[in-house]
């Protein structure tokens, strides 16, 4: 699906937290536009309004002023129901603490978004099992998510976000909780899913997941302090890295 | 080193003596082993080749300590393109910790703005060597090379980070007060 204009676009986004003297404003009138295929990833310090920058972007939370459109729709003023059905469709969610449930195995756990859109049980079970091989994890497809590993649970959170195939993929912190090793099966995942043409923003604190985007925005006290391309080459090429060159 | 004391020079003339001991200031315990004559001979350098021209201080006895050194304009073009310079194939800290330092004092540039530019830099090396770690396959040697590249950026990274931070707070303490 092509959307002109940016799959994700927020303009004069403010989000205030708590009422009166306690009010904080977590977002700060932020303007934003993800193209089609862009992998963006927001970094800062803990509390700067990463978090609920993406629950805005998401649905999840409403903003207090401005607007916020995905795939060429106004969402910030959407009925409950209709924003439900817009998560649901269009927008796949990734957690710091997975989010699976616990009674479904882990190719239940990517069928169930896919029976909630309203689509039959066998087309459930079809993107489970393709969705679950994309991963990596065909052959943990009856397995609770007690009997996998953080990394593992991840993956199958990860096969789940994909489940309707969204518009967008939102990941908070999804490395947050996971080892050195099990970072890097996400980061592939992720490196895949961006080469596939998939649109992501992640919100992150670790440099090594922020790396792997196209783009990279720095929020601070609920601002953008810096928007900048990463794609494209550095001053030196991979050698340079090493000392092997200048 | 020699850019580091031409960029101390950048907000006014200063005697070697007090040239010293704001570089001993900057640096604290890791300026210690700093050899006391090391900036004299770095000055001397600087004038041969230009950078800075030395006047006797009126009245005073001829030592190197008791000269006032200013830059010349050669050396303040070279001050400007040391700040604006981003780089770090052989990581020094404590060169771009005197740089921000400078920056400020002389407020040529904001240090901020310098940690930005670093910090966009090393990402997209970090991006660059992350890829082709990703790209190796299990258990070969490259793989575990560019994993330690990986690694050192990754730790200059939250350096950096820590650096933007303290430097933010110094900006909101000169406009607060």
């Amino acid at each position: 699906m092509n959307v002109s204009g940016g799959v994700v676009r927020a303009r004069g986004l403010v989000k205030d937290h708590g009422q009166g003297q306690s009010r904080v404003r977590a977002v700060d009138e932020v303007d934003l536009e993800v193209p089609q295929g862009q992998m963006l990833a927001v970094m800062g310090p803990s509390g700067c309004g990463k978090s609920t920058l993406l629950h805005l972007l998401g649905g999840l939370e409403r903003p207090t002023d401005g607007e916020v459109w995905v795939a060429g729709r106004r969402i910030d003023t959407l009925s409950e129901r209709a924003l439900a059905r817009l998560r649901r469709r269009s927008v796949g969610f990734v957690f710091q603490a997975f989010h699976l449930v616990a009674e479904l195995s882990a190719a239940e756990n990517v069928e169930l978004p896919v029976l909630l859109a309203g689509r039959s049980r066998r087309e459930a079970r079809r993107r489970a099992g393709l969705l679950l091989d994309r991963v990596g994890l065909a052959d943990r497809a009856r397995h609770l998510p007690s009997q996998l590993s953080g990394g593992q649970r991840q993956r199958i959170a990860i096969a789940r976000a994909l489940a309707n195939d969204p518009l967008v993929v939102l990941a908070d912190e999804p490395t947050g909780n996971l080892d050195t090793a099990a970072t890097l099966d996400v980061l592939r995942i992720f490196e895949d899913l961006r080469s596939a043409g998939q649109t992501l923003v992640i919100v992150t604190h670790d440099e090594r997941v922020a790396a792997t985007a196209d783009r990279l925005i720095s929020m601070r006290d609920g601002l953008f302090v810096d928007d900048t391309r990463l794609a494209g080459s550095h001053t030196g090429g991979l050698g340079g890295l090493i000392g092997l060159e200048g | 080193m020699q850019d580091a004391v031409l960029a101390m020079l950048a907000k006014e003339p200063a005697h070697g003596y007090h040239l010293r001991v704001r570089l001993r200031q900057s640096l604290g315990p890791l300026g210690e082993s700093m050899n006391p004559g090391q900036i004299y001979v770095t000055l001397a350098r600087l004038e041969k080749a230009g950078l800075v021209v030395c006047e006797r201080a009126e009245g005073l006895p001829e030592r190197p300590e008791r000269k006032v050194y200013a830059l010349t304009p050669a050396g303040q073009q070279r001050v400007a393109a040391w700040l604006a310079e981003v780089g770090w194939p052989k990581p020094d800290l404590a060169e771009f910790h005197l740089k921000l330092v400078a920056a400020a004092a002389a407020r040529l540039a904001d240090p901020v703005e310098l940690v930005a530019a670093q910090r966009r830099e090393l990402l997209r090396r970090l991006r660059e060597a992350q890829r082709a770690a990703l790209a190796e396959p299990a258990g070969s040697g490259a793989g575990l090379l560019l994993e330690g590249v990986v690694l050192r950026l990754q730790a200059d990274l939250r350096w950096l980070a820590a650096c933007e931070r303290a430097w933010s707070e110094v900006d909101h303490e000169v406009e607060g007060g």
